[in-house]
Order: C-alpha cells, then structure tokens, then sequence
C-alpha cells in the first residue's frame, strides 16, 4: 500500500519567535527551519509500516516556496521514496492546504495518508480533519497508537483526548494524524542524506492541480503576545503561603 | 488492492448555505461526558453572546449524543434561542464522521453563519471537518473578537502563544474555537430557550469509524481546564508515586487539580489528559503551581494565562521563574511536604 506523508517547514520549536517591526510576518533571519516535529512522527509512523512490510512506498508531499525542497530532502533522507512539492509563495490557510492535498491524494491515491496533528507555527490543528472531509474519507486524530488491520483495510488507532484515550478502527484509506507519542522519529544518517540525492522531487502548480488556493482567513497583523513580568522571589515556605495568603488572596 | 473511493465529499444539503447577512446566527456545539454538560460550552456561548451583543444577532446550541435530555435543559437558561438536539444511539460515541456531518447539516439547515465551540479533542476533531464539508473556513483557539462595519476580525495565538495574530474569516460561514479561559459565560437570561429534536436517519450517517474503547482514569479531583487551582509536576518527580505523593498531595490540600509536563506524560508517570502546553490542554486558573517544571515555552503555552503563578524548582536560572508570580528555590522534596503540612494545619 502506498503511503502519502505531510510535511511542513516551520521554526525549529527551541528557537525563540519574534515579531517583525512592522507585524507582517516574524523576524526569519538566524532562525533555524525544520520539518514539523508531528510531521517528522508522521514520516517515521510511515517509514516503520513500511519497514514491516504493510506498506510499498511513501510519499512526502510539501506545499511551499523554493525553501519547501530543503524539508523534502529531508523527509527523502529519512526514509521516505520521492517527494511532491506544491510550489506556491502566496499565503495559505488548513482551508487552502486541505485543497490542494486532496487535488494530490487523487492523483497519488494513496491508502494512508499520515500527518502531524498540528504545525507548531500557526498552531490550527485543522488540515488533516479538512483533508479527509474533502476526499470523503475517514479520519483518526491525535493517534499515539496506530496498526494496520490483516487486510490493511482498516487501521486501529488509539487517540489521545482531554479524559484519556480512546481506540477506533478506521476503515482505510483515511487521514491519521499523529500525537507526540506515537513514536520517536529517527536521525537522518549520512547514507540517507547521500540517498536521498538520487530520489525524485517532483514539482506541481496550484493550477496544474486545478485548485485555486484563496485562503477563507487573512493575517492581518502580528504582535508578540502579552509577557508576564516575573514576579517575586521568596525566601521560605512561610513566607510563599503569607504572600499567597495577604497578598494574592488565593490559598 | 485499491481501496479508493475516488469521489470528493457528496454534499447535496451543503446547496442551502445561508446568504451573507447582517446579522450573525451563532450555533454553539455543547460539550458532555457522563450525561453532564462540559462548563466549557459556556465558555464558547459567552463568545456567541459578545458577538450578538456587538453586532446583533441570536445563537443556538447543539448537542448531540445519546441520551443528553439533562445536558440540553442545562442549556436552556443561557440566553440562546433553541437547544438543538439530536439524540440516537449512532451517536453515543463522539465519533468524528457522524458529528460532523449532523453539525455541517445542521448549519446548513438553519442558516447559521458562525460556528463556534470550546477549544478541546472534541471539537478539534468535528469542527474542521464539518466546516471542510460546507467548504467553509476556520480559525482556532480564538482569544477575542472585535466587530467592525458588518465584518469581524479575530485574535487568536500562534507559535505556542508567543505570538498574537488578528484575522479575518471569509465565506458565508464561519468556524472557530475559542480558549474558554477567554471568555466567561453569559449571564443567565430571564427566558428559557426552546428545545427542539432534530430527526437523525441512521442510516444516512457516514460510517468510516467504529468505536473500541475508552480508557479513562477515573479521578476524585477536577478537571485541570475547570479547577480554581492546579498543581502541576515536571520532570523532578520521578515515579507515579512520587508523583501522587507531592503533586496529588499539594493539590488536595488545595482542593485543585493536577497536571503535568510532557516530560511526565511521556515517561509514562501520568496520563496524557493531564499535559498542559502548546499540544496539551491551555488552563488558565486563578492559581497554578508548578513543581520542579522548566518553563520551556511549549509548557507556558498553556498555563502563562493563570492569574497567579507560583513555581518551585532548585534552579534560579530556570525559566519557569520569568513568569512566576511567586518563586522558591528549593528542592521539591523538602518544600513540597513542608507546604502540605502548614497548609492542613491551618
Ligand atoms: C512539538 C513539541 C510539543 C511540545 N508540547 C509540550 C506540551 O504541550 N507541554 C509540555 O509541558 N511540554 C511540551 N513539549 C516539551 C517541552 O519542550 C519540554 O521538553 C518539557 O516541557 C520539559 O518538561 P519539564 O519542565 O518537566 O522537564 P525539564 O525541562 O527537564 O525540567 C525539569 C525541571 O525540574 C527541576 N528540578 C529537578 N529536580 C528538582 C527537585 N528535586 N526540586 C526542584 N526542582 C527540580 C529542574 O531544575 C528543571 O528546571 C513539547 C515539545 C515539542 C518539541
């Protein structure tokens, strides 16, 4: 079966964001771009199918500028077979993406498609669920559990909630997106760098896919969120619970 | 073997989309468990009551589950026009396939143009979906909502909160979550809204998903997104019992909830429902305590909106402290149990 993987360049999650002078965008220069740590699981998710023999081939697809290749070449030396990159500059939304992942799910027609269950820059946690609605298929979010039933028409998946967790069986293909513990995505080894130069990166337009990629949101503004200012150091427990006590009134 | 249906969304009812209008019909999908209402919702109604209140307009609820009569009549007395209620076995598991397509037909069947719930697993899972199928646009953990000329825009947080972004939402209707810490509940209103049934045809559901299991800890203290107080713990416990022991015990002398780093969630102390952060639940109670926790920024992304913080961690330098209100530096174990014990003998 074929796979097709998600993937999304956004700031490496330990660099610090700030916000350009003019609130248009963030500040990019001396920041480090990687591919999503959720897409990064969702690749590896897949890269372990297919190491168990439950899957043929996978598929990284990226929807993004000329930058877009460098996280695709990343996703090829980790594991996985070739790559799309949806070449667009102008800004998108999980409404926009959703799109154009279905316009290249028909023609990939893949029978897992696998991705992270949020970007950690924009933060929507939408676009798997838009995705799988759009191909009129099923969807399993969240999933820290995931195998593939004996026919591989259906997938079980144990999701992670806000009360605990809870296990569905999909039937396939359908959209799964990943949470944190499904697993731990490998490092990418110099054979898979050297690898990976020789995988195809085929490249696509909005308007060859027939998709017209308008966003239905528009950022108008940034501004770095309100900071808390620290507080007061205490030098005991006693005085914690005076200060907790008198002055915050909340104990 | 393909398994490929090869077909884009049928959505026949999707055809009676509402026109723009100027004035906003809210529809507030409710949040239950256990055949008792999510304080949650309230959180999403309020915001459905600020944006009528600035722009005109009425809002309406759905639930929809298998026997949720007690969580509708809860509803009735927020100032929403109707409870809308499908009520059917099909829909006794909160299965994304048949909420949404309830959700993206009701919308469809009452002229709503604007979708709004709690931000939660739940509504995560059904709302993008539904609005995909009614080709609509969405926006997540909305903080504010200003009204301006017929239009909206919204703030909402971004790069684990570090960031605050103001956006417009196209279309003829729109769909949002909101962080329920940012809005309080609308104030009960003299009328009672109007419960009415809608007919849910079985067979007519889409089925892709089918229920296994639910694995839930059941627990004495509250919710950590309903607590006046949580203590939360970090990587300095390390094991379960440690864990019960200092947090468990610190929050029952508080009366408060518990919760967790990643750290801990991960090295398998506690349950995931008990992550806050970025992917986690965002709390934002009146005091937060955090023991021996970092502060990494995809920790504060979910607990900096507190009223109170207090940390203890034996690190001066850690970053928890940037944030914290109150902060001791001691080792957990010494302070912990010391903290315990004034505060029972008070
Ligand atoms: C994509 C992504 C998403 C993430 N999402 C989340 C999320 O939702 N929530 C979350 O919490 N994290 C999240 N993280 C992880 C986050 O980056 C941190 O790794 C995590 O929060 C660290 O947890 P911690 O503070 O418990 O552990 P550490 O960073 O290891 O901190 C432990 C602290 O305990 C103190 N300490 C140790 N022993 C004692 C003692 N005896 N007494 C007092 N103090 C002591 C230390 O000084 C230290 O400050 C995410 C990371 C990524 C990449």
């Amino acid at each position: 079966m074929k796979i097709l993987v998600a993937a999304k360049r956004v700031p490496d999650p330990d660099t610090r964001i700030r916000v350009r002078s003019d609130g248009a965008g963030i500040a990019t220069e001396g920041v480090r771009f990687a591919l999503n740590p959720f897409d990064a699981i969702a690749l590896e998710a897949a890269i372990r199918l297919k190491e168990q023999g439950g899957a043929s081939e996978i598929v990284v697809v990226g929807i993004d500028a000329e930058t877009g290749v460098e996280t695709l070449r990343a996703g090829l030396a980790m594991g996985a077979d070739r790559a799309v990159l949806v070449r667009e500059v102008a800004p998108l939304d999980p409404f926009a993406v959703a799109k154009l992942l279905a316009a290249v799910c028909r023609r990939e027609q893949p029978q897992l498609i696998l991705m992270g269950k949020q970007a950690i820059d924009d933060d929507c946690n939408q676009t798997g669920q838009m995705l799988a609605a759009r191909l009129g298929i099923g969807q399993a979010t969240f999933v820290s559990r995931l195998d593939l039933g004996p026919d591989q028409s259906t997938a079980r998946c144990g999701r992670e909630t806000d009360s605990g967790t809870e296990t569905v069986t999909v039937t396939l293909p359908a959209v799964v997106t990943v949470d944190l513990r499904l697993n731990e995505p490998r490092y990418v080894t110099a054979l898979g760098i050297l690898r990976a130069k020789k995988k195809p990166i085929q490249e696509v337009t909005p308007a060859e896919l027939g998709v017209d990629p308008t966003p239905r949101t528009r950022l108008l503004h940034l501004a770095p969120a309100p900071r808390r200012k620290a507080g007061v150091r205490v030098q005991s427990v006693d005085e914690l619970l005076a200060r907790l006590r008198d002055e915050a009134r909340v104990v | 073997m393909n398994f490929w249906p090869g077909s884009a969304t049928k959505r026949g009812w999707s055809e009676r989309r509402p026109s723009v209008e100027a004035l906003s019909h809210l529809l507030v999908l409710a949040e239950h468990a256990h055949g008792r209402l999510k304080p949650v919702t309230l959180a999403a109604a309020g915001f459905a009551a600020q944006v009528c209140a600035r722009a005109g307009g009425t809002f309406d609820f759905l639930v929809l589950g298998e026997g949720v009569g007690a969580v509708a009549e809860a509803l009735r007395t927020y100032g929403a026009a109707r409870v809308l209620v499908a009520d059917h076995p099909a829909l006794r598991e909160p299965l994304a396939d048949k909420h949404a397509h309830l959700l993206a037909q009701a919308v469809g069947a009452c002229g709503v143009t604007m979708v709004v719930a709690a931000a939660s697993t739940y509504s995560k899972d059904v709302l993008p979906r539904a609005a995909a199928l009614l080709d609509a646009g969405m926006l997540s953990e909305v903080v504010a909502v200003q009204a301006d000329g017929g239009g909206f825009t919204f703030q909402r947080l971004m790069f684990a909160g570090n960031v605050l972004g103001t956006a417009t939402l196209e279309g003829p209707v729109r769909f949002l979550t909101v962080r329920p810490a940012a809005f309080a509940a609308p104030a009960s209103a003299p009328g009672l809204a109007v419960v009415e049934m809608l007919a849910v045809e079985a067979v007519t559901l889409p089925n892709y998903l089918t229920f296994q299991a639910r694995e839930e800890k059941v627990s004495a203290r509250p919710d950590a997104t309903e607590a006046r107080v949580v203590v939360a713990g970090g990587r300095a416990l390390k094991t379960s019992q440690e864990f019960e022991q200092l947090v468990g015990g610190l929050a029952d002398a508080l009366g408060a909830a518990v919760g967790a780093s990643r750290a801990v969630v991960d090295a398998g102390l506690v349950p995931n429902s008990l992550q806050i952060g970025q992917t986690g639940k965002a709390v934002a109670p009146e005091l937060y305590v955090a023991l021996g926790i970092s502060g990494a920024i995809q920790h504060l992304a979910g607990m900096k909106d507190s009223r109170v913080i207090v940390a203890i961690n034996r690190d001066p330098e850690a970053p928890i402290f940037e944030v914290a209100d109150y902060g001791l530096i001691a080792d957990i174990h010494q302070a912990v149990p010391e903290l315990v014990d004034k505060l029972r003998r008070r």
